[in-house]
């Protein structure tokens, strides 16, 4: 089951540069967000505060409260214990390369204590086929590497991967903007069925992935969220004049 | 935030992981914890562990080398066994000579070498072997250029400065090929094919654009090639021999600073160990500053774009 | 210019002409057993060259021993955990080590590390682990213990440089996805950065080994220069390297020259071996970006 992700007044910085400003916004559990907005907006900036990957960087620094299923990720937890609940695919698919498919996708588990040979098989099997991967590389788990598929089958690995740890929310960024149409088209069917179980934010520059796959949208502009809305309502009647310069092509 | 709660998918299958006791959970985050922090502190003694010889002996050799350092140092040669208040200023004087002969020999040789590989070598097989044979060629052992030097000259002639600048050149060829590559290597293709659209033969576009550019890279090379080399004491023990008094000429034995270093550190004589700790110091205080001038000058003389 | 860059292959022809020219008279007195017997009495004419191949390995092995888990270590601060205006300082103050000359450190062990050697840690070794029979009487400082002590400080250098070149080379999405999952620092760098610079490690290692099994004028200075077979570690021992460097100005006839030569191919092809392998490793790791000798 997924939670919910209540931010409130969250800013972010890169150094000096005020990358997020004042971000409040409610986050529903079990449904799809998307998060669109031109370059350099701030939309994967928040999305890596959601799991604390914003502060890997040694200069970047964020305030706020991030609330996720009440718990405050920022004062009430380690950036360990919030990654594990929070699943995270990456713009460019990122495998482990010297491992095999069945390593990459048990990697999680293996970090978090999980040796049961029958438990790793079951989980490995369960998450390939939530990825919709299963069927083409079930004769291949442990021949393969993980960098060894193509580029749309490496990205559902990777998807696989974070699922497998069982997240409660699962943050994407940008996940097909790297793959051709075919493969997109696969991930997003995929997002559509995990949604019913994970909470999933998406950062998108595609307002038409946005519209297909996300029950809400923010649109985000120089680090400050315009406009939050009902994706329905955002993308044929937006409120603020900006989002619908943006939506219209005006600019981005 | 929750549990793991138990949820069915479509395939029937059990979705979530098994339930683990709180205990175990909070067992298993323990250990990796103590783990990371293991591993932190074990880095971080290693790096002081590390630190500890480098101030050890740049402490020790300054404590015990300035006291021997004087004005005669640098001008008088060894005192006859058993008299004191000699100098090392013939071992100075002899490995600037060797080092000269060896640049000579080393510097264009290395250069030109370096200059091909970066403009005609970049891919081809030829290139790619005689870079991978530089690179093995500056891991073998000192002494081997040493015997084979001494096997080219001095078993048609004798011991000799000549001897010893040969050894040494073949040691900064490689060496000064490598690097010589890497900086040219740096100068954006724009440079170049700006030139050569000009209608500049190509030749003299590696002269007026590349080597220029790269000038201040390859010197750096250059002096990196010569500290090296400067040091060096086991290609010198058979070709240049050392001498314990003047000598100028290239086909005499000649002193040079290590190896004068290495011969009065395993005397009997105690007058001889403060020349050898002496010794010592300015050769260090030589080659760390070559060594640091190089690093700062590197940093200010690469171009934008290069490393 | 080309004849130039070949002038590399000359210099490699050149050296193999003359060890192989030079070698001739010993290699056809002794055949194969020169590297098998361990009789070398010049006196007699004997020379049975396995007691150095016997003194290099082991101190080789010895100081990679000490010297790969410290390299390892100081990599690892250097490219995580070490603040970075620290990174520079500290990798210029390794690379100084490297800066030191044979002879210099040398000239230190002989005079500080031998005594520590044989007056402090040696009679704590042969305390603890005396019944090993690795460290037993006679102590003099001098020996195979000392020798590997000064070999693992100067072959730190090179292993801890190039396996951070290495783990730099690693691109930072590596170290992302293992984040992403929860990963602790060290099991990021464990799966993300370790993992995958696997192989350029190896080389560095192994371009450690290379250096060390060469390495002269320090060893030759505090190994003891005695051409023994024994477990003891305290006990003076002989290098392939140290024999030459010792015996070649003062070695009478032609047979104990050529012998010398002899020893000195064997040293030749053995690192130009060991080192084609590293360089190889390293180069399919870092793509030829990574030319340090030091």
């Amino acid at each position: 089951m997924g939670v919910d992700i209540r931010v409130e007044n969250l800013n972010a910085w890169y150094g000096q540069v005020h990358t997020l400003k004042d971000v409040t916004l409610h986050i529903r559990e079990n449904q799809c967000t998307a998060l669109i907005g031109p370059s350099g907006c701030g939309k994967s900036t928040f999305v890596r505060c959601l799991n604390r990957m914003h502060e890997t960087n040694p200069i970047a620094r964020a305030e706020g409260s991030v609330r996720m299923g009440g718990v405050d990720i920022y004062h009430d937890a380690t950036p360990v214990e919030i990654r594990r609940r929070v699943g995270m695919v990456f713009q460019r698919p990122n495998p482990f390369p010297s491992m095999t498919i069945y390593e990459n996708v048990a990697s999680g588990l293996k970090l978090n204590g999980y040796r049961n040979r029958r438990v790793l098989d079951e989980v490995v099997e369960r998450s390939l086929k939530q990825a919709a991967l299963w069927d083409e590389v079930k004769d291949d788990l442990k021949k393969k590497s993980g960098a060894s598929l193509s580029g749309g089958q490496q990205q559902r690995l990777c998807i696989a991967r974070a699922v497998a740890v069982d997240p409660e929310v699962l943050l994407m960024d940008e996940p097909a903007s790297a793959l051709d149409p075919v493969s997109t088209a696969k991930i997003e069917d995929l997002i559509f069925e995990l949604k019913s179980q994970y909470t999933i934010v998406i950062v998108t520059h595609n307002m038409q992935q946005a519209a297909r796959v996300a029950e809400r949208t923010g649109f985000f502009l120089i680090g400050r969220l315009v406009e939050f809305d009902a994706t329905d309502k955002l993308f044929t009647n937006p409120s603020d004049k900006r989002t619908e310069d943006y939506i219209t092509g005006r600019f981005g | 935030m929750g549990g793991n709660a138990r949820k069915l998918n479509e395939d029937g299958m059990i979705s979530a992981l098994p339930e683990r006791s709180r205990h175990m959970e909070r067992a298993i985050r323990l250990r990796r914890s103590l783990t990371n922090h293991l591993v932190t502190g074990l880095a971080v003694l290693s790096t002081i562990i590390v630190l500890v010889p480098l101030v050890a002996i740049l402490g020790y050799l300054l404590y015990k080398g300035t006291s021997s350092l004087n004005w005669a140092f640098f001008t008088k040669v060894p005192a006859p066994v058993g008299e004191s208040g000699g100098g090392m200023a013939n071992s100075i004087v002899g490995s600037g000579i060797i080092l000269a002969v060896a640049s000579v020999m080393g510097i264009p040789l290395g250069i030109a070498g370096g200059v091909y590989l970066a403009e005609y070598g970049r891919n081809g097989l030829l290139g790619n072997l005689i870079r991978f044979t530089a690179d093995v060629l500056n891991g073998v052992p000192s002494i081997v250029m040493g015997i084979a030097a001494y096997g080219l000259i001095v078993v048609h002639y004798k011991f000799s400065a000549l001897a010893g600048g040969v050894a040494l050149a073949i040691m900064m060829v490689p060496t000064i090929t490598r690097t010589t590559e890497e900086m040219l290597a740096t100068v954006p293709h724009a440079l170049r094919e700006a030139a050569l659209g000009l209608g500049i033969p190509k030749w003299r576009t590696i002269l007026s654009v590349s080597l220029r550019t790269a000038t201040p890279g390859i010197i750096t090379g250059c002096m990196l090639a010569f500290a090296r080399v400067a040091g060096e004491t086991a290609p010198l023990l058979f070709t240049a021999f050392g001498n314990n008094f003047w000598s100028f000429k290239l086909t005499q034995p000649i002193a040079a600073l290590p190896l004068q270093i290495y011969v009065y550190a395993l005397s009997p004589y105690d007058e001889w160990h403060r020349l050898a700790w002496a010794g010592a110091l300015v050769l260090i205080v030589l080659i760390m500053l070559s060594v640091t001038l190089v690093r700062l000058y590197a940093n200010r003389g690469t171009i934008k774009g290069g490393h | 210019m080309l004849a130039a860059a070949l002038s590399i292959f000359v210099i490699v022809a050149l050296i193999l002409w003359v060890l192989i020219h030079d070698s001739q008279l010993s290699i056809h007195a002794f055949g194969w057993k020169f590297f098998g017997t361990s009789d070398w009495d010049p006196v007699n004419g004997s020379f049975g060259a396995l007691p150095f191949i016997y003194g290099t390995l082991v101190s080789s092995l010895l100081a990679l021993l000490m010297a790969v888990p410290l390299a390892l270590c100081v990599s690892i601060f250097v490219i995580d955990i070490c603040p970075p205006l620290l990174r520079g300082p500290i990798s210029f103050l390794t690379e100084l080590l490297a800066a030191i000359p044979s002879v210099v450190y040398g000239l230190w062990a002989l005079v500080v590390l031998v005594p520590i050697m044989r007056d402090s840690v040696g009679p704590v070794l042969e305390k603890w682990l005396g019944w090993t029979g690795l460290f037993a009487e006679p102590n003099f400082g001098v020996g195979m213990l000392t020798a590997s002590v000064v070999l693992a400080i100067m072959i730190f250098p090179i292993i801890s440089s190039i396996s951070r070149d290495v783990m730099k080379a690693v691109p930072i999405h590596q170290r992302e996805a293992a984040l992403a999952l929860g990963a602790t620092r060290w099991e990021m760098l464990r799966i993300g950065v370790l993992r995958n610079a696997r192989l350029g490690i190896v080389g560095a290692v192994i371009l450690g080994l290379g250096r060390a099994l060469g390495e002269t004028i320090a060893v030759t200075m505090v190994i003891g220069n005695h051409p023994d077979i024994v477990k003891n570690l305290f006990n003076p021992a002989y290098t392939l390297a140290s024999v030459i460097a010792n015996e070649f100005t003062e070695a009478t006839g032609d047979l104990y020259v050529s012998a010398l030569i002899e020893i000195g191919l064997a040293l030749f092809l053995v690192t130009i071996v060991v080192n084609g392998i590293a360089r190889i490793l390293v180069w399919a790791v870092t793509r030829g970006s990574s030319t340090r000798t030091a």
